[in-house]
């Protein structure tokens, strides 16, 4: 674990965090409500992007059918946002693709459905009177 | 949230490093997969802010410091993420530290080659100044990062 909380930069020198700060804090800044971040908020905030980041990658490529392939794909990284609890919240920006036919059949079924809900409306209206 | 993820975004340089670093050797990332990680880390830095806000609103204060973040992580289900993160606390603390005491050092070594150049100036002013520059400097670093 050790290896994780320190990279080695171009120098080879040991650095904290390989993520730009100032980046960080524009994201974070962006954030309604929040009025000011301490520098060692801002540097935890980078290094837990960058632990997630390593998380995301592994988990989805460990869980992913992409495996067999020695690829990680988009598939993967949807695969684990919708099946894993953890990665729910990345389920909106991490879409699952569906053919653009079987979405305008979708959109005919449901249309379909929808005009025979009517057409039932109207008989038992009809029935009445 | 303020602005569509898409906008502020991570360098993709920096991401396709740490993925390529933590999956095994030879595996290739599909410039799709590599573009939604990247957006997920965006997403990520948002959700653990607003969480760590959360946090510093419940203590009253209106800056949000390392145990905020330490919180959020909790918080959202990433508890692996606290150990790490309690160690590079310890060591951006340490790093923080020893730099503080090489500027004072400075300083110091600066002011006594001053101080035998100008034999008026007497002991007691100096101590004196040396005290209020170390408040001064504590003070520093606790205020925020400026905008």
């Amino acid at each position: 674990m050790a290896d994780l909380v320190v990279g080695r930069d171009k120098c080879g020198e040991q650095r904290l965090v390989s993520l730009p700060l100032s980046r960080i804090r524009v994201i974070m800044k962006s954030s309604p409500e929040v009025s000011s971040i301490n520098q060692e908020a801002l540097v935890l905030t980078a290094k837990a992007t960058e632990l997630f980041v390593q998380y995301l990658a592994t988990y989805s490529y460990r869980h992913g059918s992409g495996k067999e392939k020695r690829a990680l794909t988009y598939h993967d990284l949807s695969d684990a946002a919708e099946e894993s609890e953890t990665f729910q919240f990345l389920a909106d920006i991490l879409p699952k693709k569906i053919l653009a036919s079987k979405y305008l059949k979708m959109l005919k079924e449901k249309e379909e459905e929808e005009e025979e809900e009517e057409n039932n409306n109207d008989e038992s209206d009809e029935a009445e009177s | 949230m303020a602005e569509r993820p898409e906008d502020l975004n991570l360098p993709n340089a920096v991401i396709t490093r740490i993925i390529k670093e933590a999956l095994p050797d030879g595996v290739n990332i599909s410039k799709e997969a590599r573009s939604a990680i990247s957006r997920a880390a965006s997403v990520f830095v948002l959700y653990a802010t607003s969480c760590a806000n959360n946090f510093a609103m419940k203590g009253k204060r209106k800056t949000l410091n390392a145990s905020d973040v330490l919180s959020a992580m909790e918080e959202m289900e990433f508890q692996r993420f606290v150990t790490p993160l309690k160690e590079a606390l310890e060591a951006y603390r340490r790093e923080q530290k020893g730099k503080k005491e090489a500027s004072e050092q400075k300083k110091k070594d600066k002011d006594r080659k001053a101080d035998s150049e100008e034999q008026d100036k007497s002991r007691d002013e100096e101590i004196d100044e040396d005290e209020e520059r170390l408040e001064e400097e504590e003070q520093n670093e606790e205020e925020e990062v400026d905008n």
